[in-house]
């Protein structure tokens, strides 16, 4: 499943501190994490857990305050912006909410000719970026011409997201992280959305991080997983291993305050503050 | 057999827009709860649910109007009344209601107990503020709560003991029936557990007669309430013991709905999610027939040719689906 | 875009402050295409003239077609316009001392009370207690008096100009009349000369143009420093952010009203022209749009669609120009309506005191207001030097405020009744 050899990405002792003084808030202390070629990992906590922190110093869009990231092996530098632009032509992301993920006084087109320019694309003639961005769309089964010239406002929510996965598509990063992908969508649309970023691992062999608080979804999803509390690695490994036959008292606790439906939900381990 | 709590008869209410446009967000929507039963509400965003729960009380406001139907609480027919008869002798005695983030309600520059003193007063004004203080006192050590949160204002208590303080203070006066609109939706899954057990234990120490729980997280209605109705669109398309509707739906969109639940055991990550593809119906002009034909995998043109009624299997079991239960499983089956 | 004019367009608020702002814009325009005359031109001698028609005297006399009309009351109306309320009751008063009871003259009836003077006034009469100077008062009123019954005409002469005598050359009688618009020179003041005599309405539009430009320019110049400011402080954060907020923070302790008069005061009067004035109060207003656009902007950095943005390798200029900017947009347009009101006002502020623009170039509302002030208009009740210009930057300011409440109804839905 896993070679040692091909890990894309990982950190080391990552650490974010906010704030001086009295209003210290360590929102990540000294995680350490990392990823293989093509393998999903889930990073599962609650609200304040720093997953979304720790995602973001992932992605090089926030600082780092300690610690290290290393891209393919070597230490990541992204001191300048050029330095940036190349980083962020393998690590790519999509975020929870769409209707924030777009600028609603552009229209849809220029999110993915934005694309289309950072491969380097845009000396192509319009029937080629034409070309490019309808298969991008029909990865994720929309029609481009029924999209196109449009503004955000006028498409759904799931097709919001999806276009955001037709953008991954256009990019092809190595690295893919998603942050609640599928919290503000249907229910009925949720596999479809999960199929697709599936579909994006299988056929261009993306890392796949999902950032998450449902750990249902985590375990559906992935190969390895991660679990936060507080800024803190509490427990990682396979995910069958740690959903299954958690070792922690926390992971413990975590998995039994979720609703089943197949096992006895007990609630009786419920001790009032 | 059990007395009748709510009954609710062909229940549709509206909104207005400003441009004058009716929306029907509920649509002719029947429904009974029992004494000691809970009904719980599933369905999507924007199908209908929370407008349901605010009509229930029939506390309309614009742009939500009542157009037609009975609401029967405990045989007291409340359809029509009068607003202000309504918040006077419906409202925390009868039937009373949480709406989702009730919590961020509380008003922060008053003590919890302020608020019970205000709910009490309003239909007793002779109670003393010690009767009143030992009451919720009592009422406070039965559901678990510390005292001392009495004395507290709401901005001291965390966001899980706010939601279950809010519940409490709804239910001082044990109304007949509690209907909860997504009571731990905002909550982390250690909250929301000691909020479902807060609910459990109104139902089981007889505060609450009957219950209504509208969520759309579905591993949540199965464990809470003992009958689940799956509304979509502004109908309920199907109704059915909790058991059967999430281990036997009969109806396509319950179906899928039911397919698309992840739970984190064992063998779910063999599962295959089921998607329902499109978006619900624009309800400024419902569609002709069958609200979900349109998305519907079974689709046949009698579906959208006149407008579907629920059909009745035994027990208190029904679906809104122009065809037969046979039919149905055997198209099931060969998928 | 469309949908947004729409709405702007059907708030009530909007509305009405728009054509009132309108109605003074195209007033500006048109007026100075109709009357032609500069506005600092003097053409009263003398202070303060009330507001009327002025007719030439000698071209009404003069005129080549006299019309003659017999009106009833044209007789009576000339006695009682020659005798005022104070000359009535000085009237009344002789003739009480003279013995004849009060309750017998009836002051309001001109005729009635001329004629009861004439029979009864003797110039040489000296009552107790009376001074001389009071008898000689009424020996010359007695005398403007002689002639305002009778009816007969004027009569017109000039001095020859070999002999020096006075050579009839024409009469005027009593049922005379000219068509005004006949007469060649007639000027129409509706509000009157200040006082230095020139004509109030044409200063005033003139005023009101002057001080919109000023407003214009001055809110343009303190909306754009303000939007760079904020923009640059709120996007970048760290020590820039630091820098751009110290320097705010000056300018926020230092009252801009008195930096204001000390940079006017050591300009000097000669460089103080209408647009150094507007540039000064540009440059010393800027401060609440640079804290306000910087407070939103803080709360846009951190949105999904800037860290995608970041994520497509846009450059900060790019980010800020393209995903920052159009959601300040409107925030900025209501800011610039009441920078421009709020330098209007600090115009006439400032003109009050004597540091606005230099008062022999252009007239400011401000500056009107000052001369009203130092020649004591109000003291002496000439309300057309004074009262004009006050109605004129309320409405100038009622109108602007008003527009920015419509504005802030349609991009804030939550304000809405």
């Amino acid at each position: 499943m896993t070679d040692g050899n091909d890990v894309v990405l990982s950190g080391s002792g990552l650490t974010k501190v906010f704030g001086m003084g009295r209003q210290r808030l360590t929102a990540v202390d000294h995680v350490d994490i990392s990823f293989h070629k093509g393998e999903i990992s889930s990073i599962v906590g609650e609200s304040g857990s720093g997953k979304t922190t720790l995602a973001k110093m992932l992605l090089g869009l926030i600082s780092v305050t300690e610690g290290e990231v290393y891209f393919q092996g070597k230490k990541r530098d992204i001191s300048t912006q050029r330095k940036r632009k190349e980083y962020w032509k393998n690590i790519q992301a999509i975020f929870q909410d769409p209707y924030s993920s777009y600028n609603i006084f552009r229209k849809i087109d220029t999110v993915l000719l934005d694309c289309i320019k950072m491969r380097n694309g845009n000396r192509y003639s319009y029937e080629e970026k034409y070309e490019l961005m309808s298969e991008a769309c029909s990865f994720v089964n929309l029609k481009f011409e029924e999209l196109t010239n449009k503004y955000p406002f006028e498409l759904s929510g799931g097709q919001m997201q999806r276009l955001m996965i037709a953008r991954i598509f256009l990019l092809k990063p190595k690295i893919l992280l998603a942050d609640e992908p599928t919290s503000m969508i249907d229910a009925c649309s949720r596999a479809t959305i999960l199929d697709m970023l599936m579909k994006l691992r299988d056929e261009t062999g993306t890392t796949l991080i999902f950032i998450t608080h449902d750990i249902g979804l985590a375990y559906y999803v992935s190969d390895s997983v991660y679990i936060m509390e507080h800024g803190v690695m509490v427990e990682s490994g396979c995910a069958d291993d740690v959903i299954l036959n958690p070792q922690k008292p926390y992971t413990k606790r975590l998995i039994s305050d979720v609703p089943k439906i197949h096992e006895e939900w007990d609630l009786s381990t419920v001790t009032y503050k | 057999m059990s007395k009748v709590m709510l009954e609710v008869n062909n229940l549709t209410t509206k909104y207005v827009t400003r441009f004058h446009e009716n929306i029907y967000a509920v649509d002719h929507v029947s429904l009974k709860v029992e004494e000691g039963k809970s009904v719980g509400i599933a369905g999507e965003s924007g199908c209908g649910k929370s407008t349901l729960a605010l009509s229930l009380m029939g506390y309309y406001f614009p742009p939500l109007h009542y157009t037609s139907g009975e609401i029967i609480i405990d045989g007291q027919n409340i359809s029509g009344m009068d607003p202000d008869k309504v918040r006077k002798s419906i409202l925390g005695t009868e039937i009373a209601y949480i709406p989702q983030s009730a919590m961020n309600a509380l008003n922060p520059t008053r003590k919890i107990i302020h608020f019970i003193q205000d709910v009490i007063r309003a239909h007793d004004p002779k109670a003393t503020k010690e009767e009143i203080y030992e009451m919720a006192k009592e009422r406070f050590d039965l559901l678990g709560l510390p005292e001392k949160v009495l004395n507290q204002f709401p901005v001291e208590l965390s966001g899980g003991m706010k939601q279950r303080t809010v519940i409490a203070i709804s239910v001082i006066l044990c109304p007949k029936i509690l209907i909860a609109d997504e009571p731990s939706s905002a909550l982390d899954v250690t909250s929301q557990k000691m909020v479902i057990k807060m609910l459990l234990d109104l139902m089981d120490h007889g505060i609450i007669k009957s219950m209504i729980f509208i969520t759309h997280e579905l591993p949540l209605l199965y464990n809470v309430t003992d009958d689940i109705m799956v509304m979509y669109a502004g109908q309920i398309v199907e109704k059915a013991t909790a058991k059967e509707a999430v281990f036997d739906p009969i109806h396509p969109y319950s179906k899928g709905l039911m397919g698309s639940i992840i739970v984190p055991e064992s063998g779910v990550r063999d599962a295959k999610l089921t998607a329902i593809p499109g978006v619900p119906p624009n309800l400024k002009n419902p569609p002709e027939g069958c609200h979900f034909a349109e998305r519907c995998k079974y689709v046949q043109p009698q579906c959208t040719a006149q407008s579907i009624e629920l059909r009745h299997l035994e027990g208190d079991r029904s679906y809104r689906c122009i065809f037969s239960e046979e039919h149905l499983r055997e198209v099931y089956k060969n998928d | 875009m469309r949908n947004t004019l729409r709405q702007v367009f059907r708030s009530g608020k909007f509305v009405v402050g728009f054509s009132i702002f309108m109605a003074m814009l195209l007033l500006v325009m048109i007026y100075p295409l109709f009357f032609k005359a500069p506005p600092l031109e003097i053409i009263g001698e003398g202070t303060f003239f009330p507001p009327g028609i002025y007719v030439s005297t000698l071209d009404a006399v003069n005129s080549e077609t006299t019309y003659t009309l017999h009106l009833d009351d044209a007789a009576a109306k000339r006695l009682a316009s020659r005798l005022s309320d104070e000359e009535r009751l000085d009237l009344q008063e002789w003739l009480v001392l003279s013995g004849i009871p009060e309750e017998e003259i009836d002051i309001s009836n001109t005729e009635e009370l001329l004629s009861l003077w004439k029979s009864n006034y003797e110039p040489n009469q000296r009552f107790p207690g009376m001074t001389n100077a009071r008898m000689r008062y009424f020996q010359r009123l007695d005398t403007s008096l002689s002639g305002l019954l009778s009816n007969e005409g004027v009569t017109i002469s000039i001095s020859n100009a070999e002999t020096g005598d006075l050579e009839e050359v024409g009469s005027v009688s009593p049922s005379d009349y000219v068509n005004v618009k006949r007469v060649a020179n007639v000027r129409v003041l509706p509000l009157g000369t200040d006082n230095f005599g020139r004509d109030v309405l044409t200063e005033l539009v003139k005023a009101i143009q002057v001080s919109l430009q000023i407003g214009l320019v001055a809110g343009v110049i303190a909306t754009f420093i303000g939007l760079i400011f904020g923009l640059v402080s709120g996007y970048i954060g760290g020590s820039t952010d630091d820098s751009i907020m110290f320097v705010t923070n000056l300018f926020t302790v230092i009252p801009s009203f008195v930096l204001l008069i000390l940079i006017s005061f050591s300009i000097g009067q000669e460089k103080r022209g209408a647009f150094t004035i507007a540039a000064v109060i540009g440059l010393t207003s800027w401060v609440w749009t640079a804290r306000a656009v910087r407070a939103q902007v803080i709360s846009l950095r951190n949105r999904d669609h800037v860290n995608l943005s970041k994520l497509s390798g846009h450059s900060i200029v790019h980010i800020i120009l393209t995903d920052i900017l159009p959601y300040v947009a409107s925030y900025v347009i209501m800011a610039l309506i009441l920078q421009i009101s709020s330098a209007i006002l600090m115009e006439a502020n400032l003109s009050i005191l004597g540091l606005g623009p230099r008062t022999t170039e252009v007239p400011t509302l401000g500056l009107m207001m000052n001369w009203a002030m130092i020649y004591q208009a109000h003291i002496l009740g000439k309300w057309w030097a004074y009262f004009p210009v006050i109605v004129s930057i309320a409405l100038i300011s009622f109108s602007l405020n008003l527009m920015n409440t419509g504005l802030d109804q349609v991009f804030n839905p939550t304000l809405r009744d």
